[in-house]
């Protein structure tokens, strides 16, 4: 995929990082404010998907990307169904409360081992939401080529 | 056994993880890993089948909350015999896979979709939340819809979309009915739903919904005005994907949901609402007749066996509404037998293809019953148990429908099952003519690999083996299942009990 013109390179340079940082963001904050795993699992991949797009890729980096996608989607899963399986272990129940009286409610540090639920779905939501983008993009360069 | 139901959901969905990081480093640890998950979840699913104790349940209450407030499973009898059901069809089909898809590239990305379509399946069977269940539909048909279209050839992709058109119809009726569920009882647990339909005043919105979540569950099983994607997706998946969609997946989805609803949490019976039951075996009896006819005409190997299903489906349908104990036995017990029966002939058409190449039966000249006899000889026993005949299981679940028809004193209904499975075996002795039996025809063929033999032979033994412990089957895995949607909304009472004290 060829890169865009340096207008839109300036901009993503300058956004793509607060993209990110904001993705991030809605993931940690999940358990306080709206959002979640899901949403912020959504903007982080925009903000991937936006840097792909500003500045270009290779065919090698595509299919690099891909694989390392679907590598990152699969660890979400496992990581999610680990803390589950955690629950079984530890309280003897599945997917119970690990931390059920750690931190203070209301802050950053509470609810238990939903913030841990959150990560894991954000990191399967934004390799899967890219590894969808790489597939479209590199189906994209064996019809051109 | 009280973790049991969380291993059930936990070691596939594992597995189905592990599969895409594993197998880039080697190609056969994805059958491994696979292989590994089924047989543990066989293994789990006999030994609920056989030793949950009958009215009982498993209520496994998740993270600790007690029942109405948190997400339950629910595994009693009925459950746990889906689940036998499932596991078996899915244990064999995955042996047939090992060697048949190595016509296919990326078997990782098979075994993963094929993984989380049995996680999709087993949760359906346990959940005792609807929304739950609704969840877990989705993770099975999203799973079935690209692996109907793994071949990725045009026809399979047209047949994957038109499959996930109409699936999602399906689904948004659902999770439409769903959502007029939870505004009017504020809760989602089964159980908890059953308890306040049972309060409730029976409204023309209250049987709006329960249209809704009928027609869903209809357009899943593929009964016949709801059947059009069916000859299409099923032939198109690949042999094993085409067994299991026909053999489990319409009935977990289908009959299974329906029947759950219907009996334990909407609590209807015939003697209460005639009406329902009546539509139930009009659509029964239509299914049965109109798929028949269809399939007698139809060229293709694959989609003559597809437009089998639905007719077999139909008499599922048609005993679920006869509604009384020998009819509801009948159905579980075709339930099993069409499971066993109609993926054996699935299978058997994967064996033809695999070696051959060619799924039109006009383009046959017969005689490969000399050249492939183990494909050839399962194709037959298994053509005979799906029409009915005495020694094997088909003959017995047939019979009781049969029964179940006449003691309630529906004649018409018994003469057409009756009569209709006479051309069930018509319309699939009609490849055994073309493709199996006669001179030698085409040349070069072999047998098929020795797993793929395996795979089919074993389930010729299940069919056989259950057509002869038959009166041993009935009182120790389907008269519980049977007793389970007889007692109606007990069920509710039973979750309750069990669940509500955490």
């Amino acid at each position: 995929m060829k890169g865009m013109t340096p207008i839109v390179k300036v901009v993503a340079r300058i956004v793509g990082g607060f993209i990110f940082i904001y993705g991030c963001y809605i993931v940690l904050y999940g358990h306080l404010s709206p959002g979640g795993g899901f949403a912020g699992g959504a903007i982080i991949a925009a903000g991937l998907i936006l840097a792909r797009l500003a500045f270009g890729t290779t065919a090698s980096q595509e299919r690099s990307a891909s694989i390392s996608s679907s590598i990152f989607e699969s660890t979400g899963g496992l990581l999610f169904l680990l803390i589950a399986l955690l629950g079984l272990f530890v309280g003897g129940y599945f997917f119970i409360n690990l931390f059920p009286s750690f931190g203070t409610p209301g802050r950053l540090v509470s609810a238990g081992s939903i913030p841990f639920s959150n990560i894991a779905i954000g990191i399967k939501v934004a390799a899967a939401i890219l590894s969808i983008f790489v597939v479209l993009a590199s189906t994209k360069y064996i019809f051109k080529e | 056994m009280e973790i049991f139901p969380v291993l059930l959901i936990a070691i596939p969905l594992g597995g189905a993880f592990l599969i895409p990081i594993l197998y880039k480093a080697w190609n056969r640890l994805a059958e491994i890993v696979a292989g590994l998950c089924l047989a543990a979840v066989l293994a789990l699913s006999i030994y609920l089948a056989f030793f949950l104790v009958p009215g009982k349940p498993l209520v496994y209450l998740f993270g600790n909350w007690p029942v109405p407030l948190g997400i339950a499973f629910a595994v009693d009898r009925l459950s746990s015999f889906m689940l036998l059901v499932v596991a078996i069809l899915v244990f064999f089909s995955y042996i047939f896979a090992i060697r048949y898809m190595d016509h296919f590239t990326g078997s990782g990305k098979f075994y993963t979709l094929y993984l989380l379509m049995l996680v999709g399946m087993n949760g359906v069977v346990m959940t005792g939340d609807l929304f739950n269940m609704f969840v877990f539909m989705e993770i099975a048909g999203l799973s079935s819809y690209a692996l109907v279209a793994f071949g990725t050839e045009a026809e399979e992709l047209e047949a994957g979309f038109k499959y996930m058109v109409m699936g999602e119809i399906a689904s948004m009726m659902i999770l439409l009915a769903i959502a007029f569920i939870y505004a009017a009882t504020s809760t989602l647990n089964l159980a908890d739903i059953s308890r306040s339909f049972a309060a409730m005043d029976k409204t023309p919105g209250f049987w709006f919904v329960f249209i809704l979540l009928m027609s869903g569950f209809s357009i899943k099983a593929a009964i016949v005005p709801f059947h059009s994607w069916l000859p299409d997706a099923h032939p198109s998946a690949p042999a094993p994907i085409s067994a299991l969609l026909s053999g489990v997946f319409i009935k977990v989805l289908g009959v299974y949901a329906m029947a759950r609803i219907l009996f334990n949490v909407y609590g209807v019976s015939r003697a209460s609402y005639p009406a329902v039951f009546n539509a139930l075996l009009i659509l029964g009896l239509a299914s049965i007749i109109i798929a028949s006819l269809l399939a007698l005409y139809q060229k293709d190997y694959k989609r003559l066996l597809a437009y089998s299903s639905i007719s077999q489906i139909g008499y599922i349908v048609l005993a679920l509404g006869i509604g009384n104990e020998f009819a509801l036995i009948g159905a579980l017990a075709h339930i099993l037998s069409h499971s066993l029966g109609k993926g054996l002939l699935f299978l058997t058409s994967g064996s033809v293809v695999y070696r051959v190449g060619e799924r039109d039966i006009t383009k046959f000249t017969g005689g490969l019953g000399k050249q492939m006899p183990w494909t050839s000889l399962s194709y037959n026993l298994g053509a005979l148990s799906v029409a009915g005949m005495p020694p094997f299981l088909g003959f017995f679940s047939k019979l009781f429908i049969i029964l179940g028809a006449v003691k309630a004193g529906f004649i018409v209904p018994a003469v057409v099952a009756g009569l209709f499975a006479v051309v069930t075996l018509g319309y699939l002795l009609k490849i055994t003519n073309k493709v199996f039996w006669g001179k030698e025809g085409i040349k070069g063929i072999k047998e098929s690999p020795f797993v793929m033999v395996f795979a089919m032979v074993s389930l010729v033994v299940l069919l056989v083996a259950g057509g002869a412990f038959f009166f041993w089957l009935k009182p120790h895995l389907l008269q519980p299942a049977a007793d389970v949607l007889l007692k109606g909304t007990e069920y509710a009472e039973i979750v309750f009990r069990i669940g509500a004290g955490g």
